[in-house]
């Protein structure tokens, strides 16, 4: 019981399908307490109907799903208390400046000072300058910051980045690793999607692979690198690099 | 529903309604084609059509021309609604601890206050073009609740393909068929000289009696069974509409 406590994500036996299309066939894993982990797949692997199910967005067929110690499906006004969701695409108000964008954020979280709350996140993501300008004038990383930056507000424990930097230039990327980075740092868990194997190598302390609807591997980069026969010494040699495990094992089971 | 549910409302509803102060330009297109028809009617067609009653013509088709304002205004209702769920911002606050259906009783409220604008625009517009009523206070406040139980049925009815349509344009086409409905009915020439099938039609669509029980309450005629039977129509369709809206919101956020 303590143990499952611990955890801020438990998912066990999680099954969805959409019609004929069996999309999670049975997931399990846990996410400790103020941890980076990432959800690695290739499209349509099921990653983000995972993370729709975890932030209470959709049902799940079979299977439980508990997140900062509540059921998602019976408990999903406290789940949403705990969670935050960044989804696929920057999820800001275009006609709303930065700044109105954070305020109604902070308003339907029903926090206290809304406008300091507002200033404070500016500040912390470099957005100050560009607070009283309409978010349709920002550039890509600005509005992934702002994004994130809104996700943040109430300081909920557990926090989803589904792709978090799909379509962003490298610069954007570096931006978005570095505040995530600082996230977890500060105690948050994040739960992360991602089909670049990079991203997760550089940020996530476990990584699982989710290929047909089934987690395949989980552990962490130096464990995921082990199933792989290691290097020999050639003419050149090579490490296996996430890629490699990845593709080979995806490879392998499909 | 949430205890929160009348404070998440609010706020979201300053954020629609400022989405249409910041872009007024969507209740400027709105009054326009009204208006537009409007002066073709009076200043073209309108001499040459005998409509047996004594007063003007403009006095004769404004109800129907604010029938069709209303019905090309909801294009904007699903066009907003769309754009939020297209945008992910919709799926942000479903994922917040924020009373779910404030999203869309807030969209239903902005298009309640845009249309009343648009209405009362395109009033000025025919008060200028020599629409003139001695209505009283209580058959005024009677046209206004005719008008808003309207707007409110049709609002309904475009929140189903605001949240189910793939594209834009899907999500507004729905409004031309409504447009349209004026023309089959006594809004802009009296049915009599229809033939059969057409005036059968005409005579027994919910158009005819609303605009039939606008016009005697401009008029300061007796209203009849008219405004009964436009009352039925509104409120029934406001209720099929609202329970379908409803069904197609639950389908999306399970």
């Amino acid at each position: 019981m303590t143990t499952q406590q611990a955890a801020a994500i438990q998912v066990h036996g999680l099954e969805k399908s959409y019609k004929e299309l069996k999309v999670l066939r049975g997931v399990d894993f846990t996410v400790a307490r103020g941890s980076i982990f990432a959800l690695l797949g290739s499209n349509g692997a099921g990653k983000t109907t995972a993370v729709k199910i975890l932030s209470t967005l959709l049902k799940a067929d079979a299977g439980t799903v508990r997140v900062n110690g509540f059921d998602v499906a019976t408990q999903a006004t406290d789940v949403r208390e705990s969670i935050s969701l960044t989804g696929q695409f920057a999820a800001v108000d275009e006609i709303l400046s930065g700044r109105e964008n954070l305020v109604l954020v902070a308003r339907l979280r029903h926090l206290r000072n809304p406008g300091k709350v507002a200033d404070d996140l500016l500040a912390g993501f470099s957005l100050t300058d560009a607070g009283a300008r309409k978010v349709s004038t920002y550039s890509g990383g600005m509005r992934r910051r702002l994004d994130i930056a809104m996700s943040l507000i109430g300081n909920p424990p557990v926090i989803f980045l589904d792709e978090p930097t799909t379509g962003l230039d490298p610069q954007a990327r570096l931006e978005v690793w570095q505040a995530v980075k600082e996230l977890a740092e500060n105690g948050t868990t994040v739960l992360l999607t991602t089909q670049y194997l990079d991203e997760a190598e550089h940020l996530a302390d476990r990584i699982a692979i989710l290929h047909e609807g089934r987690i395949i591997v989980n552990g962490t980069l130096t464990e995921l690198k082990q199933l792989l026969p290691p290097a020999k010494v050639e003419y050149v040699e090579k490490q296996p690099t996430l890629e490699d495990v990845f593709l080979t094992l995806v490879g392998a089971k499909g | 529903m949430s205890k929160h549910f009348f404070g998440d409302t609010t706020v979201l509803l300053g954020r629609s309604l400022r989405h249409i102060t910041r872009s007024p330009d969507t209740i400027i297109t709105t009054a326009i084609m009204p208006i537009a028809m409007m002066l073709m009617f009076v200043y073209v067609f309108g001499g040459a059509i005998n409509t047996g009653s004594g007063s003007s013509y403009v006095n004769y088709m404004l109800p129907g021309i604010l029938l069709i304002t209303v019905a090309s205004g909801i294009a904007y209702t699903a066009y907003r609604l769309f754009m939020d769920m297209k945008g992910g911002i919709f799926e942000r606050f479903q994922s917040m601890p924020t009373a779910r259906s404030s999203v869309l009783w807030a969209h239903v409220l902005t298009s309640l206050a845009a249309n009343l604008v648009s209405l009362v625009v395109v009033m000025l517009v025919a008060l200028l073009m020599g629409f003139r009523s001695g209505a009283g206070v209580l058959a005024w406040l009677s046209v206004g609740g005719i008008l808003i139980l309207f707007t409110l049925a049709l609002t309904w009815i475009a929140v189903i393909p605001g949240l189910s349509a793939k594209t834009m344009e899907g999500a507004s086409a729905f409004s031309y068929p409504l447009i349209f409905l004026p023309f089959l009915s006594s809004a802009f020439v009296p049915t009599d000289t229809m033939p059969t099938v057409v005036r059968v039609f005409a005579e027994n669509q919910p158009v005819t009696s609303i605009v039939n029980a606008i016009r005697n309450l401009f008029a300061e005629q007796p209203v009849g069974n008219d405004i009964w039977i436009a009352l039925a129509w509104c409120i029934g369709i406001l209720v099929v509409s609202y329970v379908f809206a409803m069904n197609t919101y639950r389908r999306k956020i399970s």
